[in-house]
């Protein structure tokens, strides 16, 4: 197996997360699309892991795991606070710390 | 060699494919299910890895858990369920430039610096001949990375706590 194989399907999920963090205006889908990208991250860790005969790799990822669940814990506290506050949760409409 | 690949080609398929929709479908309740989909085949990708450790826990804490948070979000957040127009921002094509741009420079990075070059599955980490994966994960985090994993019990501890006070009523 080619470690491009995984390493482009890597990067393809991150682009989508990309693009989903840009384009979305529903806060839940937007942290959605960030825990792809964190997962598209987590598998170069591990690909890399593999290439190189090195076990941080797999440390590494479980450290990133165990950190996106500590975020969206806090993130989807926070969408809980903007809704109840705003009875929506469009971030479009957050805007008003814009100059 | 050739069931790896094919199973490879079958995980990558539907992930990409449930990614893309994940990222333009009108139902907040089936992107969720999609985002079920991408991360149970990345479990399975960790596993043509020989990552089974990393695999069963991204089964546990991202199927299991955040997923379970995630629709609690849509839920407690009353998104309607069903299709709804207002999903995306006036940004679509730019975003989608940018995700373009971003694929294709990172895709022409990959391809030059790695092109052909193989992963060896058969010696080294991936065929367990120096020990079994977890047991060296274990070791190497209750030996080098004991600090780093004492300090993410405390950033989930300070996260538990965070979530519920912002969270809370009051």
């Amino acid at each position: 197996m080619l470690i491009n194989q995984f390493l482009i399907l890597a990067a393809f999920l991150f682009c989508c997360g990309v693009y989903g963090v840009l384009a979305r205006r529903n806060a839940v889908l937007v942290l959605m699309s960030i825990e792809l990208m964190i997962n598209s991250v987590n598998m170069n860790l591990i690909a890399f892991s593999v290439r190189n005969d090195n076990i941080i790799g797999h440390v590494f990822a479980l450290f990133a795991i165990a950190v996106a669940a500590a975020e969206v814990g806090v993130g989807l506290a926070i969408v809980l606070l903007i809704y109840r506050n705003r009875r929506s949760i469009d971030i479009s409409d957050v805007s008003q710390m814009k100059g | 060699m050739f069931a790896q690949n094919l199973f490879f080609g079958l995980l990558a398929a539907a992930m990409a494919i449930s990614a893309i929709k994940l990222v333009t479908t009108k139902n907040v309740v089936h992107a969720a299910l999609y985002l079920v989909i991408v991360l149970s085949g990345m479990a399975g990708q960790y596993i043509l890895l020989a990552a089974e450790f990393v695999a069963v826990v991204q089964i546990l804490v991202y199927v299991g858990a955040i997923m379970v948070l995630i629709l609690f979000g849509i839920m407690l957040t009353r998104a309607p369920i069903g299709k709804e127009q207002q999903l995306d921002n006036d940004q679509r094509a730019i975003s989608a430039a940018v995700a373009l741009f971003l694929f294709a420079g990172l895709g022409a990075l990959l391809i030059d610096a790695f092109g052909k070059e193989k992963l060896d599955l058969q010696n080294g980490l991936a065929s367990g001949a120096s020990g079994v994966t977890t047991s060296r994960v274990a070791d190497s985090i209750f030996s080098t990375y004991l600090v780093p994993f004492e300090v993410t019990s405390i950033l989930l501890l300070a996260a538990l706590v965070g979530a519920v006070v912002v969270a809370r009523r009051d």
